[in-house]
């Protein structure tokens, strides 16, 4: 697939401090792509160079493979939804998208407008204020705002962080349907590694201003490269050496039945989470281990020995 | 009396003590007839009032209104580039904000001779243009509307400069990177942005310059050596040399009322609150 966006040996150093030590990537044109970290990783970082509020110190920011260095951000074709959507208080809805338009003299500024206040599902609210706006309509304003100009990369700052959780999921459909639709490449740093696999075509995980590894969801969570992205992705448990997904480790009471992959243990504890029962083990290795059973698993008692099992095709493995 | 009543009355004694009580002997000062030697005396009049009418005085006013319009709009020319500056600046704000407040540190009074010592036929600017040769007559820097207007400026610069830094300050600063992001220009991001945003500090800013500017007496007389007459030097010229308090009170309400009504006109056309 041709790629829009690449990044090539991307360093950024602020004074006593390396944010990004070397950063490789190549994004393909159309595509759903997430950088995701812990905070401090270096990916908001990322964004910045990308948009031109900063220069990197040295390396290169391609667009259409055109390095674009030295462009100034208002030079370049990529637009941001910031995590504080930094929409401009005085101006309307619609007088906030018009924005970008305007600065570019584009025709048909109304019609584009209007369809991009229906896809984003404003119709109606165009002339409030900011301050009028819900934060989920705030965040369509600032969606909106961006998609009209039709960038070739649209870079999305953490957008969802500032609402509710359950409106947070809701708008992940949202995102990634809108995505789908329009085929504009969105860019999105999160710190959600949730939210980076429920909405991404890739997902590059960061950590101290690396990418630790780029692949699909499935990839990085069920391959991943080192126990870091293992570890950010989700919970891992390590038992002798190797590393096995909580929803991929069983808990039983003890049958005597051999298997090739499983270890025993006694029940700690066990908490309920309404969809699961996460099942606390000490084993005799004394290694402490989570398993994800279901519902009903609850009779597993504190002090209980049980067994610990699993498939061989869920361990993950690091050299 | 409860607690608050209490944390009030300091307030009230000095208000009323220091603002209301000067104020109604000023009323009735505009009322009264003027003594031979200064002072006032019986019977009460409204005669004063209508010596206001006087073209004479009308066109001080007009000319103090003007003046003090044009200082305003000259420090807000001036002070909002700076505030921006002093707002974006990575290291040193507050050495800069220093700087800016630095002319408090010493009386206005004294300021405003070292004007007059470098815009004099001898002074500074003067004798070093002389001496380079770019002119060979002193230039009439000095004594004039230009320098009353220099004065003014410089006086009042400050007062612009810091409520206008107080809401670039507070504005987020990702606000000027959207619409960059958005593709507008430098010129376009501070007249389309910035600039309306940080409107309740450029008004405060014109207020806190405007009022004072347009009773100002000091640089007028010094600056403008008597040839540039306005209000604050008519009113002083009524208590000193001319002792017609009378008249002196009555110019001075005039101010005050002036002053009252286009505050008041000014802030019914804007719905939201000041600051």
């Amino acid at each position: 697939m041709e790629q829009i966006l690449e990044l090539r040996s991307l360093v950024k150093d602020y004074p006593g401090q390396r944010a990004l030590a070397g950063i490789s990537l190549a994004v393909p044109r159309g595509s759903f792509f997430s950088l995701v970290g812990p905070s401090g990783c270096g990916k908001t970082t990322t964004l910045r160079l990308i948009a031109g509020f900063e220069q990197p110190t040295s390396g290169d920011v391609l667009l259409n493979g055109e390095a674009v260095n030295h462009r100034k951000p208002y030079e370049r074709n990529v637009s941001t939804v910031f995590q504080s959507y930094a929409l401009f208080p005085h101006l309307t809805a619609q007088q906030n998208i018009e924005f970008g338009l305007r600065q570019r003299r584009a025709a048909d500024i109304e019609k584009r407008v209007k369809s991009v206040l229906a896809l984003v599902g404003l119709a109606g609210k165009e002339n409030r204020r900011p301050a009028q706006l819900s934060g989920g309509e705030r965040q369509r304003v600032a969606l909106a705002r961006s998609l009209v100009l039709q960038p070739d990369v649209l870079l999305l700052d953490e957008p969802l962080a500032a609402l509710d959780p359950k409106l947070r999921k809701q708008m992940r459909h949202e995102l990634k349907a809108t995505q789908r639709r329009v085929g504009i490449t969105f860019l999105l740093v999160t710190h959600d590694q949730e939210e980076a696999m429920s909405m991404s075509d890739q997902v590059a995980v960061m950590n101290e201003g690396r990418i630790e590894q780029v692949g699909s969801p499935e990839d990085v969570y069920l391959r991943p490269r080192n126990p870091f992205v293992a570890g950010f992705l989700g919970a891992v448990n390590w038992i002798g050496g190797v590393g096995v997904r909580p929803e991929a480790t069983r808990v039983a009471p003890r049958d005597g039945a051999g298997r090739e992959r499983q270890s025993f243990g006694l029940v700690t504890g066990s908490v309920f989470l309404g969809n699961c029962v996460e099942v606390f083990v000490r084993l005799e290795s004394g290694e402490d281990v989570v398993a994800q059973a279901p519902r009903g698993s609850s009779v597993l008692q504190p002090g209980q020995a049980v067994q610990v099992c699993w498939d061989a095709a869920e361990e993950m493995k690091f050299s | 009396m409860r607690l608050r009543s209490w944390f009030l009355f300091p307030t009230w004694v000095w208000m009323t003590v220091l603002f209301l009580a000067p104020l109604a002997i000023v009323l009735a000062y505009s009322l009264l007839t003027r003594g031979t030697y200064g002072g006032v005396g019986q019977p009460w009049t409204l005669e004063n009032y209508s010596r206001l009418l006087d073209p004479l005085y009308l066109a001080i006013l007009l000319r103090s209104f003007v003046m003090a319009a044009a200082a305003t709009a000259l420090c807000l020319l001036l002070g909002f580039p700076a505030a921006l500056f002093i707002a974006r600046a990575e290291r040193h704000r507050n050495l800069y904000l220093q700087l800016v407040m630095l002319p408090f540190w010493t009386s206005f009074l004294v300021r405003t001779y070292a004007w007059m010592f470098l815009l004099r036929d001898t002074g500074l600017i003067n004798t070093m243009l002389l001496k380079i040769g770019i002119i060979h007559g002193p230039l009439p820097l000095l004594y004039n509307d230009g320098a009353v207007l220099l004065g003014l400026v410089y006086g009042y610069l400050p007062f612009t400069v810091l409520p206008i830094y107080a809401t670039l300050e507070r504005m987020d600063p990702a606000l000027a990177e959207a619409a960059a992001d958005l593709g507008a220009r430098p010129w376009t991001t501070v007249l389309r942005v910035i600039a309306p945003l940080s409107k309740p500090g450029i008004i405060a800013g014109a207020v806190l310059v405007f009022i004072p500017c347009l009773g100002a007496y000091l640089t007028p007389d010094l600056l403008g050596g008597g040839r540039t007459v306005l209000v604050g030097n008519l009113v002083q010229n009524q208590f000193t040399t001319a002792r017609d308090w009378p008249f002196g009170s009555v110019v001075s309400i005039a101010l005050m009322a002036l002053v009252t009504v286009l505050l008041w006109a000014f802030l019914r056309t804007r719905k939201e609150p000041l600051v």
